[in-house]
């Protein structure tokens, strides 16, 4: 229900048992009524004095009807007016101000204006008023379109820029946080460690074996379908065991923990910057990057191992269980052969990425925390931009391992 | 009691008012009457339920048991449209201002015209500066972010939002809480100007002794899960209950009173 479907604008009943705000004060009339009446400007003009009879309702919820006949009467209007107020019989700070504003344009055009019989409420209301500012500050300059894609492009940069230097920033602390660890290993903080193993790592067990298990169903399945043209059913083994070892058990995994570690770190590092926790920390004397984020960091880094190792395990079975399926190809069969087509260093390849996976993951996901200002909306932003950033990072950073891992051969 | 005829409406009504959570009460069968044009100072220790009552009238709160009406209307039962409609009456300044942290100053005003009426955008930026002017702020204030804002002009900027739409009747979660004594004191003025200008109700909840020997016109206790008492400054320091007397004949109270 809108209210101004109620509003009536001609109608000139007075609802002389609306409480006006202000002067309805000890009035005994209960407002539960909510059907308004309009407000109306009308004109008549005797001996070259031009008179407004301003009557009706003149509150917030008529002043939309209200609007176009002020300004019709500022621009046709000139000489001598005379503003009558007595007919108004409710008036708010919305109808004070129209008045207050068709007073002044007119007054602005050479007019000399008068107001009549006003009622005190709508005396005091427009005294309240007659302060306000005479003018609206002009609205900030536009730009045009180009202009405004230079800007864009060149913000992106200069905030690349940056990201790449907070990036190297915390890394830099997390290396030193890490050197004193290691003389000092009482102020590591193990217990924060193995929460955050448990949250990123534990946690994340039951999805990362389930998602792996059928990727690995699945590769099998369509290899199977295409291998079988030419009578190679058995490289299905070779093709699930090389992939998913040396690529998608890890790659899979570390976007898997970016989204699922990476965003609660920036929303947690973020919430805590926004209500100052961070400041509080350091005016404490601890260093935040010690306090939060190294412990996320290590965890992170002891846990992508562990959990690419399980799935690669995972779809290995799941390969397994479809080349069965599909191609009749019994487990220890399956097995036999996976002994030949992979050797230690297949699964190492993959190994070793993840360290440096989580490493990204989690300096992407510090640096994005710890860049959230005071609103809702940039914690958002920033969690957003980190799982988006991290993603990106590790499938980068992937391409250059394969690329590494082709020129040495391994 | 000031503005109030012989025989005062009452713009919010309850009656047997009862809020817990899980098995602790913390409402008990409270009556709680307001009346047309005052200011209403709602005290009590911590934890008594102040902030909770408030929550309950305006229907953030289920109740277990008890009604409230506003202005008229059964509110806490009330049809969605029917609630509505009152909704707009109704201004609510809470505690820690509550502005929409993505919109300017200008904008979070905004907010109550846009979504119930239609005006053009003209007038519209004219009634939110002229909101914005009212409440004290400096007009280059519009344009800024909640983040930009100090405490005090935040408590400005949500009373400014809370009057958008000229409401019957204002809320006011602890509205001078930090602020420095002098802030504060001006705002306790600017709420008294607003409630002459603008004929408002106040209900106000505040732990302020300043604001309630200033501002208020009646004051309501809680404790004990209902309202000890209420009447005028007078009427509290002939009250004998132990924390009554505390809090109004304390040293602080006493430093003030002198």
């Amino acid at each position: 229900m809108r209210w101004v479907d109620l509003v009536k604008v001609e109608a000139r009943i007075a609802p002389l048992k609306a409480a006006r705000p202000g002067d309805g004060r000890g009035s005994q009339s209960a407002r539960v009524s909510v059907t308004e009446t309009g407000g109306q400007l009308s004109r008549s003009s005797t001996g070259g004095v031009a008179r407004l009879v301003a009557g009706g309702v003149w509150t917030i919820a008529t002043a939309d009807r209200l609007e176009p006949s002020i300004d019709e009467a500022v621009n046709t209007l000139r000489g001598t007016v005379e503003i009558d107020l007595g007919s108004i019989v409710q008036i708010d700070t919305a109808g004070a101000w129209l008045i207050t504003r068709l007073e002044r344009e007119l007054s602005a055009r050479g007019v000399s204006v008068s107001l009549v019989s006003a009622s005190e409420n709508a005396r005091r209301l427009l005294e309240a008023l007659a302060p306000a500012e005479r003018d609206v500050p002009p609205p900030p300059e536009t730009i045009g379109v180009v202009q405004e894609l230079l800007e864009a492009v060149g913000r992106t940069m200069v905030r690349s820029w940056e990201d790449l230097k907070s990036g190297l920033g915390i890394l830099g602390g997390v290396v030193r946080g890490l050197s004193i660890g290691l003389r000092h290993p009482r102020r590591m903080r193990f217990t924060s460690i193995i929460f955050h193993m448990e949250q990123t790592g534990l946690r994340a067990v039951p999805i990362i074996a389930l998602m792996s298990f059928l990727i690995g169903a699945i590769i099998a399945q369509q290899s199977a379908y295409q291998l079988a043209y030419f009578g190679a059913d058995i490289f299905v083994v070779d093709l699930v065991g090389i992939l998913v070892l040396r690529e998608l058990g890890v790659l899979l995994t570390a976007i898997m923990v970016a989204g699922r570690s990476g965003s609660a770190f920036t929303a947690e590092i973020g919430s805590m910057k926004m209500r100052e926790e961070i400041d509080a920390l350091s005016v404490i004397g601890l260093d935040p990057l010690h306090v939060l984020i190294l412990p996320r960091l290590i965890a992170l880094i002891l846990v992508l191992p562990l959990l690419t190792f399980i799935a690669d395990v995972c779809a290995l079975a799941g390969g397994g269980m479809m080349s069965w399926a599909y191609l009749g190809l019994p487990p220890d069969t399956f097995i036999t052969r996976l002994r030949d087509a992979v050797a230690l260093n297949t699964l190492f390849v993959g190994l070793i990425k993840a360290p440096f996976m989580a490493l990204i993951i989690g300096i992407v996901a510090a640096a994005e925390g710890l860049r959230v200002a005071g609103s809702a909306e940039s914690l958002g932003t920033h969690t957003t931009s980190s799982v988006v950033k991290s993603i990106f990072m590790v499938i980068v950073v992937d391409g250059i391992f394969a690329m590494y891992f082709a020129a040495v051969r391994y | 009691m000031r503005g109030a005829g012989k025989n005062p409406e009452e713009v919010i009504r309850g009656r047997g008012i009862t809020v817990g959570f899980g098995d602790r009460l913390i409402l008990d069968n409270l009556d709680i009457d307001v009346y047309r044009g005052e200011i209403l100072g709602v005290v009590g220790a911590s934890g008594t339920g102040k902030s909770v009552l408030l929550r309950t009238i305006l229907g953030l709160q289920p109740m277990r048991a008890g009604e409230v009406e506003v202005l008229g209307v059964p509110y806490s039962d009330a049809a969605p449209a029917a609630r509505s409609a009152v909704d707009r009456r109704l201004g609510v300044l809470f505690q820690h201002g509550a502005l929409f942290s993505s919109l300017t100053v200008l904008q979070n005003v905004q907010v109550p015209m846009r979504e119930h009426l239609r005006l053009s955008p003209r007038l519209m930026d004219e009634l939110a500066r002229l909101k914005i002017e009212l409440v004290g702020l400096a007009p280059d204030a519009a344009d800024k972010m909640p983040s930009e804002l100090s405490g005090g002009m935040i408590k400005r900027a949500g009373l400014a939002r809370a009057l958008a739409l000229d409401p019957d009747i204002v809320f006011l979660d602890e509205p001078t809480s930090g602020l420095d004594p002098i802030g504060a004191a001006d705002f306790d003025a600017l709420i008294e100007t607003l409630r002459d200008t603008l004929g408002l109700t106040v209900f106000m909840v505040t732990h302020d002794l300043d604001s309630l020997y200033t501002a208020c016109d009646r004051i309501a206790v809680l404790g004990d899960r209902r309202v000890l008492i209420e009447g005028t400054m007078g009427d509290m320091m002939a009250f004998n209950h132990p924390w009554v007397q505390q809090y109004f004949r304390g040293t602080r109270a006493r430093r003030l009173g002198a």
